[in-house]
């Protein structure tokens, strides 16, 4: 097997970046990543493949994600308005294929919580599809198969 | 009015239960959960499934009634039994996961085999249990299981009034809940499961609250386009809470939308608008795209169904208590069975926006539950206030106590079906 270490860095260099901006909140700067096209799924059923006809956690596309990021900033909403940063290890990241300009990849994800009952962690597989957009990328789809998914999770207070 | 109680009087959990007020203690105190899960989830019909969830000959689901676990599952003939999970040699489970398909229920220990029917079939080396073991009497153990509508109910108290006398006056809401399939009959979509730190009487409370609506969910609104955020305006429309006897209780916020068959020549909302046209280039007729149209969002009303379960607009809400002071939620999504795939996307897509443990809702009443559980231990006044909108009641065209839609009449009504049940002496 032959590795391209040079995509497999660069791949790894933006997937910490994404990772960074949602721990720190940058929300804004987070949605310039994407594809106005690109989804971002946290799937009920980690077998799923067809996301559009089934039950998601979350299934957000350019107008759901642009609405929740304002919920998530807003105040509005009394399950974030005490949400502290969050912070996420990513490790093993694989490249599966990289045909017509688009990189498939996954890698091992987990996300820390501060929650006033405690530190929660969601382990989970993370898979996306990156599109190349000059010399870096652009997120054609994020699929976030966090650990219980299909038993029962706690509510969700940001991004995965 | 007066707000402090005495409550040096109180020696049963029903003194803890007045018209107007609940106690505390019924958050948090141990000893009750427990006399509830005997006194009232071993002794009243407890919803497990829809029978779209068991869709063919071995389909199977998992559920709980109080703190037994049950099958439910259809067998060769298509007749649904539900049975303790519990084999019948050392009492392991014989059947794991949420959901499935299964031609028998074999247990993993030493392998008694069961069949769909509970009929306990072979075990191996049989030789030892020559004359000590007729299998005739060791399947699994069946409880009693009624439907209406496709929702199927159990109950481990064989002597009790058949599931529609306990349904009663919720039966015509539940025929009006089914309409949302556009036409088609309803059918399943998925859950989503979530627990939160907190009794489950929080969650059966908050279905017939429309008083939180606008607060809890300001972020769900403002999420919406102003024509569906008008529709979510409801504290001062023509709504109201009715109780429906036996603890059932119904909250119309929108009158407009409680029959989805009625006015299908009314305009087609902006924000279906793709749906509809989507619909009609697949070459639906007009009065199936209104129909469809019409449904799509769900009934105007949220049923409430003592003690575990709701037809909550859109979707089923069903509630299983895990301890004192933890529940777990499923939101389960419907749509129509054989309706078009672009109508029972959209029915995901909504709920996905307000449900679940990412939703724009439900996180949001999360945390409201969670702060109940836990603001409500302090002080030494200990009451639980439930009298809202009971100087303003009225009688309903069914005769019913009907109060105003932000009312807590259907509160008041689950609680004293809670009552009744908690007052009967222990008869295990
Ligand atoms: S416990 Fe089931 S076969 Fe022994
Ligand atoms: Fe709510």
């Amino acid at each position: 097997m032959k590795l391209d270490t040079q995509l497999l860095a660069d791949v790894t260099a933006f997937l910490n970046i994404e990772a960074d901006m949602l721990d720190n909140k940058e929300y804004h700067q987070w949605l310039d990543l994407w594809l106005e096209s690109g989804l971002y799924i946290v799937p009920v059923d980690h077998n799923a493949t067809d996301y559009a006809n089934t039950l998601n956690v979350a299934y957000d596309n350019n107008k759901m994600r642009l609405a929740r990021i304002e919920r998530l900033t807003s105040g509005n909403a009394v399950s974030t308005q005490l949400s502290e940063k969050t912070v996420r290890t990513m490790s093993r990241f694989r490249i599966l294929d990289d045909v017509d300009g688009l990189v498939r990849v996954r890698c091992a994800y987990c996300l820390y919580e501060d929650n006033k009952n405690g530190v929660r962690c969601y382990p989970a597989n993370l898979q996306f599809k990156l599109a190349r957009d000059g010399g870096s990328f652009k997120i054609a789809e994020k699929v976030v198969k966090v650990m219980k998914s299909s038993q029962y999770l706690t509510t969700v207070s940001y991004l995965f | 009015m007066k707000t402090q109680i005495k409550v040096k009087n109180i020696n049963s959990t029903s003194d803890l239960v007045l018209d107007d007020r609940v106690h505390k203690s019924l958050y948090s105190d141990e000893k009750i959960f427990e006399e509830e899960l005997d006194k009232i989830f071993n002794n009243t019909w407890v919803w497990l499934a829809h029978e779209s969830e068991l869709p063919e000959a071995g389909s199977y689901k998992t559920a709980t009634i109080g703190r037994n676990p049950v099958i439910v599952v259809r067998d060769r003939k298509k007749n649904i039994h539900v049975m303790l999970n519990r084999c019948r040699h050392r009492g392991a489970t014989v059947c794991e996961g949420k959901t499935g398909k299964t031609k028998a229920f074999t247990c993993p220990y030493h392998g008694w085999g069961y069949g769909l029917d509970g009929s306990l079939r072979a075990l191996p080396k049989p030789e030892e249990y020559e004359n000590i073991l007729d299998k005739a009497e060791f399947g699994l153990i069946k409880v009693r299981t009624e439907s209406y509508q496709g929702m199927i109910f159990a109950t481990l108290k064989d002597d009790l009034e058949p599931l529609e006398d306990f349904l009663g006056g919720a039966k015509k809401w539940i025929d009006l809940f089914m309409k949302q399939g556009g036409g088609y009959p309803i059918k399943t979509l998925g859950d989503h499961r979530f627990r939160f730190p907190g009794n489950w009487k929080i969650q059966l409370e908050n279905t017939t609250d429309a008083y939180h609506f606008p607060i809890i969910h300001k972020s769900f609104i403002s999420s919406l386009d102003e024509e569906a955020s008008e529709i979510f305006d409801f504290l001062d429309g023509d709504g109201f809470v009715e109780d429906l006897g036996n603890g059932h209780s119904v909250m119309v916020m929108i009158p407009e939308l409680v029959d989805l068959d009625e006015n299908l020549d009314e305009p087609i909302p902006e924000r279906y608008g793709d749906l509809a046209k989507q619909l009609a280039d697949e070459g639906h007729s007009d009065l199936e795209v209104r129909r469809l149209v019409r449904a799509v969002g769900g009934g105007g009303f949220n049923l409430n169904l003592f003690p575990n379960v709701a037809c909550s607009m859109a979707f089923f809400r069903n509630l299983v208590p895990i301890s004192v002071n933890e529940t777990e939620i499923h939101h389960i999504a419907l749509g129509g069975d054989g309706a078009p795939e672009a109508f029972n996307q959209k029915r995901i897509r909504l709920h996905e926006h307000f449900q679940g443990p990412m939703g724009f809702g439900t996180p949001d009443d999360g945390e409201a539950w969670e702060r109940v559980q836990a603001g409500s231990m302090a002080g030494t006044d200990g009451w639980i206030m439930l009298h809202r909108g009971m100087s303003k009641l009225s009688t309903s065209a069914d005769g019913n106590v009907q109060g105003a839609v932000c009312s807590e009449t259907g509160m008041r009504a689950a609680y004293q079906q809670y009552k009744k049940l908690m007052s009967q002496s222990s008869e295990q």
